[in-house]
């Protein structure tokens, strides 16, 4: 499955780059919307020292692990929402007569190198945030493991919105709200919100193990919204618990798929 | 090779139920070549979704090389070649040949094997000048035969087409029907097509099948569809005298 990914995902690039002036405008245009990501940030912080209760650093260490595992998705995963586009221009039906995966051939369609340099963004935030903080050294295993948490929670999210395209292919706007609005909300500490916000996203859709329950340990503080301490070792649990569901809708999107005339 | 059992495909359109194909039911032996008539929206495009596994159907029993193909979809897809005319299944920005490339990893065939296969078809299906452009530069004449060539390339049992000859001139025409003669006959490849050119069905088809309201209208040889309508000599007369019939009978 891995290797059939990247060879697919290799083939999109040099495909990419067949489009020279293209790939190169792309490139440079990543990189600079990158930086003004950064800058946005520091201009930020640079008027303010605390939000919410949390400081300047324990902001951006929480910024920068829900953006990491976010950049990850949109660059190898996002791509699977585009399928309504796929399956109204009827070249769905020429991925399902492969003998791959089609979620892989959506997640691989027309990828390109060039969102690289969100995650190095993102990597590069939450690299500072690490270095600033004086954090317990014996609770840092925590934030590889959030990291992969977040990625399976973001991948979940996007095929739950690609399997609600067989359904609402007129309208795949709709889905980016939980997608890319799932992306932005985690990107602030938990306390900013409301209670019953935080209690959705906590029980309902589980965005609250992407950074902020998991962070809450690595950072050694407890939850302003007083949920007992074992809840921030729940992430992986909560990421199965969100991709079983997202793996059944896609399955079943798949066997109600109509396809077009002709 | 193929089997259908009362199958059907419904549609929900606006809370009304549709029935693209109904309670149709054929079999195709290994090695046969049949051909798909119709009038536009009879059906013939569900039918042969269904046979691919890109629709599941709605009742009644498929199996493609003794498997259901919207349950094993992939497995199936290394035995089957599909190719639909209006559409291509090739990768628009990427030459020709790394398509090819693409295609055997993507299926697993072993190298050598690919290796003669793809000298063969480039041969035969003249590919030698164009297999270096972009998909997206090619002609439709030479696309079709990139795709042609893309769904054979893992030497497959079953070779399914949907409409492989529309907009083609006289000369790609006559070129892909005599491939499609010569992998039947001599690689005993079983070939189902569907088309609106009787030309195709005339040069082509030992056995031919008329599908009109999602239902079998006619299943025989070319001599019987003949002989349906005595006093009319072409094959044109026949099958427009079978569409117009079947509408009356559908009212």
């Amino acid at each position: 499955m891995v290797s059939t990914y990247i060879l697919l995902a290799w083939t999109w690039a040099r495909a990419a780059m067949a489009y020279r002036a293209s790939f190169a405008l792309m490139a440079v245009l990543g990189t600079v919307l990158a930086a003004t990501d950064v800058a946005v940030i520091l201009v930020i912080f640079a008027n303010t020292t605390s939000l919410a209760g949390f400081s300047h650093d324990e902001v951006l260490f929480l910024y920068g692990a829900s953006n990491v595992a976010f950049c990850f998705c949109d660059m190898f995963v996002g791509n699977v929402d585009r399928i309504s586009r796929h399956i109204k221009a009827g070249t769905f039906d020429a991925m399902l007569i492969r003998p791959v995966s089609p979620w892989i051939q959506l997640a691989t369609d027309n990828f390109s190198p060039t969102r690289a340099g969100r995650i190095a963004q993102a990597a590069a935030v939450l690299a500072y945030a690490l270095a600033a903080l004086d954090l317990d050294a014996r609770r840092l295993w925590m934030v590889p493991v959030m990291i992969v948490t977040g990625v399976v929670i973001f991948a979940s999210l996007w095929t739950l919105a690609a399997s609600v395209q067989f359904v609402l292919t007129d309208a795949p706007e709709v889905v980016n709200a939980f997608t890319y609005g799932s992306g932005q909300l985690t990107q602030y500490p938990f306390s900013v919100y409301a209670r019953d916000l935080v209690r959705g996203v906590t029980y309902a859709l589980p965005l609250a193990f992407v950074n902020w329950q998991p962070g809450l340990y690595v950072l050694g503080r407890d939850d302003p919204f007083g949920t007992p301490s074992f809840m921030r070792f729940l992430g992986p649990v909560a990421a199965v618990g969100l991709a079983l569901p997202a793996w059944l809708a896609w399955r079943r999107g798949i066997r109600h798929y109509r396809s077009t005339g002709s | 090779m193929i089997e259908l059992d009362r199958a059907g495909r419904s549609f929900k359109v606006r809370r009304e139920v549709v029935h693209a194909v109904r309670d149709l039911s054929f079999t195709i032996a290994a090695g046969e070549f049949v051909g798909c008539l119709g009038p536009n929206g009879a059906g013939k495009s569900t039918t042969i979704k269904m046979l691919c596994g890109i629709l599941t159907p709605t009742s009644g029993r498929v199996r493609v090389a003794g498997l259901d193909p919207s349950r094993r979809r992939t497995t199936l897809a290394r035995r089957i070649g599909v190719v639909f005319g209006q559409r291509t299944t090739l990768w628009w920005d990427l030459p020709l040949r790394d398509s090819f490339e693409l295609i055997r990893l993507l299926y697993n065939v072993d190298r050598v094997a690919y290796r003669s296969r793809l000298d063969e078809l480039t041969e035969t299906l003249g590919l030698g000048d164009f297999a270096a452009k972009p998909v997206r530069q090619l002609s439709l004449g030479q696309r079709m035969r990139g795709d042609l060539a893309a769904a054979l390339l893992h030497a497959p049992d079953v070779l399914v087409l949907d409409e492989p000859t529309i907009g083609l001139d006289v000369v790609s025409k006559a070129g892909i029907r005599d491939f499609l003669r010569r992998l039947n006959s001599e690689q005993g490849t079983t070939v189902l097509l569907t088309t609106h050119d009787l030309g195709d069905i005339e040069r082509l088809c030992r056995r031919v099948m008329l599908i009109d309201h999602g239902r079998l209208a006619f299943d025989g040889t070319l001599d019987d569809l003949m002989a349906t309508a005595p006093g009319r000599s072409t094959i044109e007369e026949v099958v427009t005298r079978l569409y117009t019939t079947g509408r009356e009978t559908a009212r």
